[in-house]
Parts: C-alpha cells; structure tokens; sequence
C-alpha cells in the first residue's frame, strides 16, 4: 500500500492510499466528529457532520467545504479541519440534528459514553435556539435483547447498513421519508438477527441499547471493565466484561482486528451473564447435599488420597487442566469429552501443525475468494464466522467496484458497481442454512454424504483418492473453483462430530497447496488447548477405573452428561469410588458427585483459552474471585498439585514442562506488569460512590479488592489509554471522547490490527510436523436413525444455556424428521417421543428438507453431544 | 519616633466594649440561615409527590469527594428512580455541586448544619433519611414533562414543545 502525504492543518501525516479522509485524520488522532461513518460500515455522507476545508494547491487561499469521509485522500494535497467556515458549517449541522432531540440523557442508558454528546460538545453546541415542537415517534418491543427510543435518532442510517447490508439481516429497516425517517420493524417483535446485540454499540446514540445491562444498570463510567474472552464457542472473540459491586453488568465487543474487528454475536454479549445466573454452583456439596467448606474440603482430600484420575474440561483454562493434569499424572489425565470427540480434536492439531494449509484469522476468511464449508451450520456453531463469510462473499463484487476505480469505502457505490457479484461459497451442510442466500452452490447431504462429497472434491482434485469423478458432477465444479481461485478456504468441524469430515477438509487443503486457507473448528473454547495437552476421552477413562489402574475421579468444569453419550458417563460413575466435581455452576454432574466444590467462573478468574487458530488469549478476572470460590487451579494447588503462589509460577512450570506451548506465557503481561502510572486500571476516572460507604473513612482502601493473577487494578489509581498494552486494554476513551468509537484511535488503520499487536500468541505454526496417518475412526455401528445436533446461536453450549437473557431469546427445541421417515416408523406431527430410551421434551416435526435416515434434534435438549451415532426414536410410552 | 498609633489602637478596640456583641450563644440561640445555605441534602419530590430523582448519577459523578452512591432501577411504569441512594455526610464537603448537577431538582442542599453523631457510619444516610415529602426551594418542576420518554399520563408528543407522534403510516409528505 502506497502512502500519501497530506498537510493538516500545518501537520504533515502519511496517509494509506485508497482510504478516506476522514480515516486519515482519526487515525493520526486528529478528531473530526463524525456520525454515520463507521470502520466497519465505510462511508455514506448521511449526517454532514464530518465536514473539512481542502485546498486544491499552494495558491489556492479560498479553499472549499468537502465532507471528510467521502473523499479519498489521493483528491488532497492540503486540508483544514480548523478553519473558521468549517468550524461554523459543523456547528450548523449539530444543530440541525439536534432539533428533536428529546431532554433524555439522564433517562438514557447511552449517556456517558454516547458519540452523540461527545461530538456535540466537541462541536461547542451549548445552547438550544430552536423554540418550536420536536418530532416524536413510538417506540417498538424488539424482543428481549435489545431497546428501542427512537426519539433520539439522528438518521444516520448506522443501524439498517449494519443489520440488512453487513450481517444480512432481513426485519429490520428504515421507514418513513424525510424527516420521519423511522428505523424499526414492520411491527413489534424480537429482532431475528443474531447480531442484533451490536446495534447497541454501532447505533451512535440511545435509540438501540443493551436490554439486560438496562435492567441491572451502571454507566459506562461507573463500571470496571475488564478484558475477556467469550467462553461460548471455539473463535475465541475478545470481550470487555463491565461489572460493578462486583456483579457483572454487561459484555461489549473488544477490537480485535483479526478475529472479531468491531463485531460479536449475541451469544457473545449475553451468553456470558450466566455467571449471575441461579444456576451458580454457590456452596459445596457432599452427596448433593449443601455442606460445609470445611466438611467437603475434607472429604474431597480423601477422595483424592485414594488414587484419583483426572477429568479436564474444554471449558476450562488451559492452566485449570494442567494444574489436573500435573496433579493426577499424564497418564491419569482425560478429556472430559467422548473418545472420539478427543480424538477428533487432537486430530485438528495434527492437520493445522503440518500445514501447509494457513490456519485462517477471520480477517483472512474475509479476504478468501472461495470457500467450501463442510458439515457446519456456522451461523450456530460459530456465529461471528458467519458474519465474517457475509464479507468475504462481497470479495468479488469489491473487486470489481475497484476495478471501475470505485474507493472501497464508498460502501453503497461500491454495493451498485460491483453488479452484486458474489465470490463462490459452497455449503454442503445437512439442513437448510442462514448463508444460503449468499451461496453460489448449497448442497443438502446427511453426514456421511458431505464426508462424501468432501472426498470427492479431493479425489477430484488430484488428492489420490479411491473413487474416479464424474467430469460435471458437483464434486468438480466445486473443485474447479477451489483450483481457479488464489486464496481458497476450506472451513470444517466437529459440529456433526463426524471423523471423515475432517480427513476429507485436511485432503483438500492438502491437494491445494500453500495457498489454501483452512478453518477446523472445535466445539469450545478451549478444546485445542485441551487437545494440546492430551488425554483421551471418557470411555478410556472408564477403561482405566475398572482396570483398577485408579480408584476415584477429579471432574475439573465439567457437566460430563452434557458432553458425551450418557452410557460412558454412567460407566464411569459405575467404576469410580468417588468423583469430586469443582465446578462454577450447578449441574447433573455435581448433584452426582461425592462432593462438589465450588470455583470461580471464567469472569472471576485469570487464565487461558486456545482458540481455533490455536491463539493463546488470556482472560482476566473481572470481579474479584470470592474466597468461597476460588480459581479451580487454586483447589488443585492445595490437593498437592504443585507449589504455585500465583498463575505465573503455575505457566513458568507449564512452558518448562511443555515447551512447545512456551508462547503461553507471551499471550498478555504478566502479574508483575506495571507502567509509569502504576498497574493497568480496569475503573474508569470518575468512579462515583468511592467514599460513600466506606465505613465513613475508616477502612478507606480496604474495599478495593486485589487481584492475585493479573496485571490489571481494581484501584481507580493506574495507567490509561492508547499507551496500554493491547491484552490489558479496559477501554476506549480519550480525553473528550467516551464512547467506544474511539477505538479508531488505538488502531494501525481502520479494520486494521491495534497499535501494538492484536492480542494473543500463536501455540500452533503450520508446518512444523508433518501429519500422521489418520487413524480409522467409525461411528458407533447400531439401529435407528443418524442423529444431527441442530444448533443454534441463541443456544449455544452448556454455559450459554444458563443465561437468562439468552434463554428468553432461545427458539424452542425442536425434533425434525423427514415426513417419510416418520410415516415409515408411524410418527405423525406432533408426535411425543423418547430417543433411545429417554423422553425427549420437543414433540416431532416434520420438514421435508431433513435428510433421509436422520433425526435432527436441538442441540442441548435431550441429547448431549457425542460422537456421530443412531439413535432410536420410539413412541413415547 | 514614637506616634501615638497605639493611642488610636486602644481607642478602637476599646469602643468594641459599648457595641452589640455578634457571638451567638449556639445552641441557645440558632443562627438565621437563608433557603440557600449549603447543608444537609435532601432528595425531593415533584408537584405531585412524585420522587423527582431518575438515578441519573450525574450528582454523584460531579462530587469532588465521591461520598454520593446510587443504583438505578425502572418503576413498573417506565419511570427510573434510585433503588439505593446513599451520601456519606462524615465526607460531604458541602460544596453543593451536587445540586447544580442535578437534572431534576432533586437533590437540593438544606440550611440544617446539625450533623453530629457519636459514631461516624451514622453519618451515612440513606434513601429513606434523605428523600422529603415537598418541593424543596424549586418549585413547579416537572423532569418528566420534558423527557423524551413516555410514562403513564404522558404519552409520546404530550411533552413540553412536542408534536404528536409521526404516523408512519401516513402518505402526506
Ligand atoms: S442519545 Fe446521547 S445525547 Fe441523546 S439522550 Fe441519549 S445520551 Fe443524551
Ligand atoms: S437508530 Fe441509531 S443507528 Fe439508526 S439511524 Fe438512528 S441514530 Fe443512526
Ligand atoms: S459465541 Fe463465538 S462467535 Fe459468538 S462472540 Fe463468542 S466466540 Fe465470538
Ligand atoms: S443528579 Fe439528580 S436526578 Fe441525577 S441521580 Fe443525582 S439526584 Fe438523582
Ligand atoms: S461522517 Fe461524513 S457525512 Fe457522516
């Protein structure tokens, strides 16, 4: 990319060629207020806010007023943001667009970090002189997710292009002409999206708003926000977690430019308020029974003194499952997952570590020019990659916008000259998918055929596969297309927990060469940390109990009824003397367990995640961990696991140990981290009620609670802003600047990486092994009908389950069959079933886009995940 | 040279002896404070009896000692109103920004100066000790009838300068 120099104002910047102005300045910190530009959203000249003097040359001493965002810096050669006619143009227009605005800041959530009042301040708009009515609307219910105060648009049509342009949405738009211009649904009801929550932070001002963080509500300012990562899928999205008294408030999107840029989804932003929900482990049981700590502590010693195995968990922190596995021995240590998801999942590593496919950040997937997804319904599995394939299929439509010499920030022109080209995306999935209306090819297979299919695309593509490909099958074409284009991505999972799947994207990518781009997914947040640090799954685990070659089971963040088929889980009960379970929320696990310790949940622990790229992202905790519930690594420590006085002597043992996982310890700063101004703060300046229950000054400082783990302070004392390192950054705001817009300003370029570095380290570097011969896996032989998990991204996994908010949002379960199907064994609609043997709260539906032979079930009703099997619908009794 | 200054000096003291002494014998006799003295803050209501404040927070942000704490909840009707509201009087510094903030006219600060407590956490008042029955010094004020948002008995464009809500559904330009 080319630079440019521009004069600002007497200040020569270096400009990117291609991008706008206004970028230019907000990246070079020279504030330009702005409304209807957004990073991710390009430029439309809606709000006329961001207006600026250019001069055409030297000798041009007039000048002329050009709105900033829709000229491309390669038109200027000098500018003035400060002139007096721009100053006073800008001043007009905040007018103007405060006409009719109501008197609701201290009524509106936004107020505090609202762009709209930082930008009408920095435009020096004090005073209203417009004396006459204001224009009103009525409000809609969009559901219970987000808000809706439409009095307070300023129409600068943020909403409608993220929700209908960037994330496809369909129900939501603008109404009305002129000045009624109206931004709702046709009528009241939820928001279909599964990205309507970002509206609360692309809307510039009140209109759309977090509904949950209103009901329990702080401001911004009052709020200690603390970098995270969702715990709710396996990309691994940074998230800012916002709590005060220590109850957590609410999740925003924190910037990462290549995994989730501006964006989460829904499951993200409410998934995480599971940890204020009743479904808290709150005090130990014994027997299921509330006990005391002492009590339990005790019982769980002996439990473990008898010789105990130890089951880890893909939720859980990489540092949780070591501290285990250090306590229990390698050869004691499994995966709390069924053996062939274990498999499957230390199988991905082997495929990403021998490469040479690149493991694809979702900004490359954004920048591929044609993809092949097998067997993943993504909006459901992984929501945020869906959002990022809705970009990438704009690939071809952005190439020849720009080859008509169109700027790509024009997004609206660049949407007309691209003649709505769309690169190829091939789905070959079972059921029918949200991406189907950007796909250039949807194939409907049942597992076994998209392995199949995959196959196939290999075979034709040279992979010395068995079977010979019809010249103008599919198979080819799809393989044609993958040949013909310079960055392909092959995007699969372990969502139809189907071994060949993966084989056939790994001989894909294999066939393709260095070019390819590859996307394994996992089912959580931390399957490939615990993949990287081995153990089989549960059956073995069993194995080894009845063998004798153990007596007593540690289960670390686990509900194991939910992650495999319940046979192995009984099995292991059955041969286990005792199970302790040290788990944040309450479930059948720890109700059966011997005795059930209480641990900090993901917010209020320090600790690791690895996501699908195999990225090392640390979490920080953003509440103070209660000395009832400490971090599990701490309960493992005092069962005798190591001698570890703080998380960085728990990774210094972990990278001595293992030292190709060494860049763990790079991931983010660690305890001892500190700048100038002290430790990194969480508490935003203002702070309010510092002093006022504070026992009148007594025990003044004894209220800020400490963090053992982390470089971060609850303290309001501490270092700020773009000097932060990128892992620990709290929050957006400069001087002036509130709201999370700001974050342009911690940015190389807009969309792009942050100053610094994205956050995390890299564990896995494809190509540096070369990759085993697969071993033979096949699903477990029996009767009935294949079993699809139907998932969903309202749902999500066992954590995101126990979220009120996203509860209230959750399409009911559901149980699909093919109407031939269910003729054949007798069903009709309606019908209420048991699956293998267990009753099954959704009643039949029929749908004729099932595949044949399968039952398609929601995923987390009666069925807990598990290898791909039959299972057997019967009538219930 | 020695004047006679300190002549003078006696003089003028000395004829402090024949004036109307200013020390008041407090508690005896309580001093006369005007409406605008900055003591003891109250939280008081409007026109109607109805609790002015909406949890805004702008008063405990603009408090230079930070002794206000105050958490937000919404009323059955769509009002916002403070679940907790607490001030620390043992840190209050009486500066009466507070009031100035306040969007309101909520919170105001009363001529009472008499806070002394043998324990200091008495000195924290709650909701219950700080909202009042009346109007306080202003008068008439009505947060609501300005605000953007309905409340029952104000529905959309029924607040002050507001027209009736747009009919999208119109066809008139
Ligand atoms: S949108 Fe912003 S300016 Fe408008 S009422 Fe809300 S906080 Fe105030
Ligand atoms: S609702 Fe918000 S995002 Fe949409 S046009 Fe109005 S101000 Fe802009
Ligand atoms: S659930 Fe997945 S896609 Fe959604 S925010 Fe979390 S990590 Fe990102
Ligand atoms: S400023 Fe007024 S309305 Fe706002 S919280 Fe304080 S007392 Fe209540
Ligand atoms: S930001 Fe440039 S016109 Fe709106």
């Amino acid at each position: 990319m080319t630079k440019k120099k521009i004069e600002i104002d007497g200040r020569v910047i270096e400009a990117k060629d291609g991008e706008d102005l206004l970028s230019a300045c907000l990246t070079h910190g020279i504030d330009v207020p702005y409304f209807c530009w957004h990073g991710a959203l390009g430029s439309v000249g809606a709000c006329r806010q961001c207006a600026v003097k250019v001069y055409d040359g030297p000798d041009d001493k007039e000048g002329r007023i050009v709105m900033s965002c829709m000229t491309p810096v390669a038109d200027v050669e000098r500018v003035s943001v400060s002139d007096p006619e721009a100053v006073a143009f800008r001043a007009q227009v905040i007018e103007w667009l405060m006409v009719n605005h109501p008197h609701d800041c201290p009524v509106c959530e936004e107020a505090g970090s609202c762009h709209l009042q930082d930008m009408t301040v920095a435009t020096g708009h004090i005073d209203r002189r417009y004396k006459f009515t204001k224009r009103t609307h009525r409000n809609q219910d969009l559901g219970p997710l987000v808000t809706h105060e439409m009095n307070r648009c300023i129409a600068c049509y943020r909403c409608t292009r993220f929700y209908r342009d960037y994330a496809g949405g369909r129900d939501l738009d603008a109404f009305g002409a002129h000045d009624n211009v109206y931004f709702g649904r046709a009528e009241d009801g939820p928001l279909e999206s599964p990205f309507a929550g970002n509206l609360a932070e692309v809307c510039p001002t009140g209109v759309f708003n977090d509904k949950g963080w209103s009901r329990d509500y702080a401001r911004k300012w009052d709020m200690r926000a603390t970098p995270s990562i969702c715990p709710h899928c396996s990309l691994g999205c940074n998230i800012l977690v916002d709590q005060r008294d220590g109850r957590v408030k609410r999740v925003q999107n924190r910037y990462h430019g290549a995994l989730n840029g501006y964006f989460i989804c829904d499951r993200g932003r409410y998934g995480p308020l599971h940890v204020v929900s009743e479904h808290r482990l709150r005090q130990p049981l014994i027997d299921g029974m509330p006990a005391s700590e002492h009590d339990a502590a005790s019982a769980a010693h002996a439990i473990v003194a008898e010789g105990a195995i130890g089951i880890g968990s893909p939720r859980a922190s990489l540092e949780a499952n070591y501290a285990l596995q250090r306590l229990v021995g390698p050869e004691r240590f499994f995966a709390g997952v069924s053996d062939l998801e274990s498999n499957l999942v230390r199988r991905i590593v082997e495929i990403l570590r021998a490469g040479p496919a690149k493991i694809a950040s979702l900004h490359e997937v954004e920048h591929a020019d044609a993809v092949l997804v097998l067997g993943e319904n993504l909006t459901g599995t992984a929501p945020r990659l869906a959002l990022a394939l809705r970009q990438t299929a704009r690939g071809a439509e952005r190439e020849l916008a720009a080859q008509k010499g169109v700027h790509a920030f024009l997004d609206p022109a660049v949407r007309t000259a691209g003649e709505g080209r769309r690169s190829p995306i091939v789905l070959a999935t079972p059921l029918p998918d949200a991406l189907d209306d950007l796909a250039a090819l949807s194939l409907r297979l049942d597992p076994q055929g998209v392995a199949a299919f995959g196959g196939s695309v290999a075979s034709a593509l040279g992979a010395g596969g068995v079977e010979e490909v019809e010249e103008h099958s599919e198979a080819a074409r799809v393989a044609e297309i993958l040949v013909n284009a310079e960055r392909p991505l092959i995007v699969a999972g372990c969502a139809l927990m189907s071994a060949e799947i993966i084989e056939a994207a790994a001989r894909i990518v294999a066939a393709l060469g260095a070019k390819a781009r590859i996307v394994l997914l996992a089912p959580e947040a931390n399957s490939i940390g615990l993949a990287l640090l081995g153990g089989d799954g549960l059956d073995s685990a069993a194995a080894l109990l009845k063998r004798g070659g153990a007596k007593t089971a540690i289960v670390l963040e686990n509900d194991l009824f939910d992650r495999a088929p319940r046979a192995s889980v009984e099995r292991l009960f059955a041969a286990a003397k005792g199970v302790v379970a040290l788990d944040s929320m309450a479930n059948e696990t720890t109700a059966r367990a011997a005795v059930a310790l209480p641990v900090a949940p993901f917010t209020e622990a320090t600790g690791t995640f690895v996501n699908y790229e195999g990225r090392a992202q640390r979490f920080f905790a953003a509440v103070a961990p209660q000395e009832s519930a400490p971090a599990s690594w701490r309960r493992l420590d005092a069962f005798g696991a190591g001698d570890w006085h703080g998380l960085d002597a728990l990774i210094g043992d972990l990278i001595v140990e293992r030292p190709d996982l060494v860049a763990v310890a790079d991931a983010a700063p660690g305890e001892d981290f500190g700048m100038a101004d002290g430790k990194v703060t969480r508490a935003p300046r203002p702070y309010t009620g510092r002093t006022a229950d504070d026992r009148a000054g007594q025990f003044a400082d004894a209220v800020i609670p400490v963090d053992q783990d982390g470089p971060l302070t609850f303290g309001i004392k501490g270092a700020r802003g773009t000097a932060v390192p990128t892992p620990l950054i709290t929050s957006y705001k400069t001087s002036g600047l509130h709201s999370a817009n700001n974050v342009t300003r911690f940015l190389e370029e807009v969309g792009g990486p942050l100053r610094g570095g994205d956050p995390g380290a890299l564990l896995i570097k494809p190509g540096e092994a070369s990759l085993p011969d697969a071993v033979s896996q096949r699903g477990e032989a029996g009767e009935g009908l294949w079993l699809i998990p139907l998932h969903d991204a309202f749902t999500g996994g066992e954590l995101s389950r126990a979220s009120a908010l996203l509860a209230a949002r959750r399409p009911a379960p559901r149980l699909l069959l093919h109407p031939d199907d269910a003729a054949l064994h007798g069903f009709r609609d309606g019908a209420a079933v048991q699956v293998d043997g267990k009753p099954c709260a959704p009643v039949v539906t029929l749908d004729a886009t099932v595949p044949r032979g399968t039952v398609v079930i929601s995923a987390g009703s009666c069925q807990p995940r598990g290898p791909l099997r039959r299972v057997k619908v019967e009538a219930a009794p | 040279m020695i004047g006679f200054g300190w002549l003078e000096a006696l003089l003028r003291v000395g004829r402090k002896l024949f004036v109307k002494p200013e020390t008041q014998l407090y508690p005896e006799v309580k001093p006369k404070l005007y409406p605008r003295a900055r003591g003891r803050i109250v939280l008081t209501r409007d026109p109607d009896g109805q609790e002015r404040c909406v949890a805004c927070n702008l008063c405990a942000t603009v408090c230079p000692v930070g002794c206000i704490d105050l958490s937000k909840a919404v009323a059955d009707d769509g009002r916002w109103y403070p679940e907790h509201f607490r001030v620390n009087f043992a840190r209050c510094i009486f500066c009466g920004f507070c009031e100035d903030a306040c969007p309101t006219a909520a919170i105001q600060l009363t001529p009472d100066y008499e806070l002394s407590e043998w324990r200091r956490d008495a000195l924290v008042y709650e909701k219950h000790d700080l909202l009042i029955s009346g109007e306080g010094k202003v008068r008439g004020y009505r947060y609501w009838s300005f605000a953007g948002k309905a409340i029952p008995g104000k529905d959309k464009g029924e607040a002050e300068h507001e027209a009736p809500p747009v009919n999208l559904k119109g066809l008139l330009p």
